[in-house]
């Protein structure tokens, strides 16, 4: 899957973006999140308050248990601030 | 009429709505915001998620113009970095009558405040930045549109 992160996630990640295989385990946006927080002190630090973070799966707004299937990207990022 | 654009230059707010007064409704309402000088902030960078956010914001066009009826609607919004006192977006409608193109106008711009993957990042006098935060009143405002 293609993960994508925005703004201050995208600051303490590291990356813009990167490709990832995820475990089948893996059901929701959720899973996915904890499964990334324990693949380094980077993810754990941008992943620490799930309040702060919002998420969209194929460019859809999703939520923490929301169904990974079939979706090619999801997106992590803060809470929107334009406008 | 629909027009929705990300912009990286400057939002030239007349000529954007001159195509809504010529639709031959009575009303045309517009909201502009503005890159605002809080404390010693010299410009805005904004970043945005570019595979969604055109989609995002057509889709709250097209809500607003079925719930409104409105003839038109314009929606402009920078991305990059934004002087103080420079536009970061537009909001235009265009109806027959005063109440639609307001609604519909405080419509837009709430709901797109609170959905469309934007993010803000302040930069000071001194070289500093900081990420600005998303407000609670603000998805107060935007759920205050949800029937």
């Amino acid at each position: 899957m293609r993960l994508v992160y925005f703004a201050l996630v995208r600051e303490a990640v590291g990356l813009d973006s990167e490709i990832r295989e995820l475990p089948e385990a893996l059901e929701t946006v959720g899973d996915c999140l904890s499964w990334l927080t324990a693949q380094g002190d980077n993810y754990a630090a941008a992943f620490a308050d799930p309040s702060r973070l919002r998420f969209a799966l194929d460019q859809q707004m999703a939520r923490a248990d929301s169904l990974l299937k079939g979706a090619g990207e999801l997106a992590i990022f803060p809470p929107v601030t334009g406008g | 009429m629909k027009i929705v654009r990300i912009d990286v230059g400057s939002i030239d707010s007349a000529a954007e709505l001159a195509p809504l007064a010529a639709l031959g409704g009575g009303a045309v309402a517009s909201f502009t915001g503005i890159a605002r000088d809080d404390g010693d902030v010299v410009a805005i960078e904004l970043e945005h998620y570019p595979a969604m956010t055109t989609a995002s914001l057509n889709a709250l066009a097209d809500e607003a113009v079925v719930r409104w009826s409105l003839l038109g609607t314009v929606l402009v919004h920078r991305v990059g970095v934004v002087k103080v006192g420079e536009p970061i977006v537009l909001v235009g409608t265009a109806a027959s009558h005063r109440a639609e193109a307001l609604e519909a106008c405080a419509f837009l711009i709430d709901r797109l405040k609170t959905e469309a993957p934007f993010w803000k990042k302040e930069h000071r006098a001194d070289g500093s930045s900081a990420w600005v935060e998303a407000k609670g009143s603000d998805d107060a405002r935007a759920d205050k549109w949800r029937n």
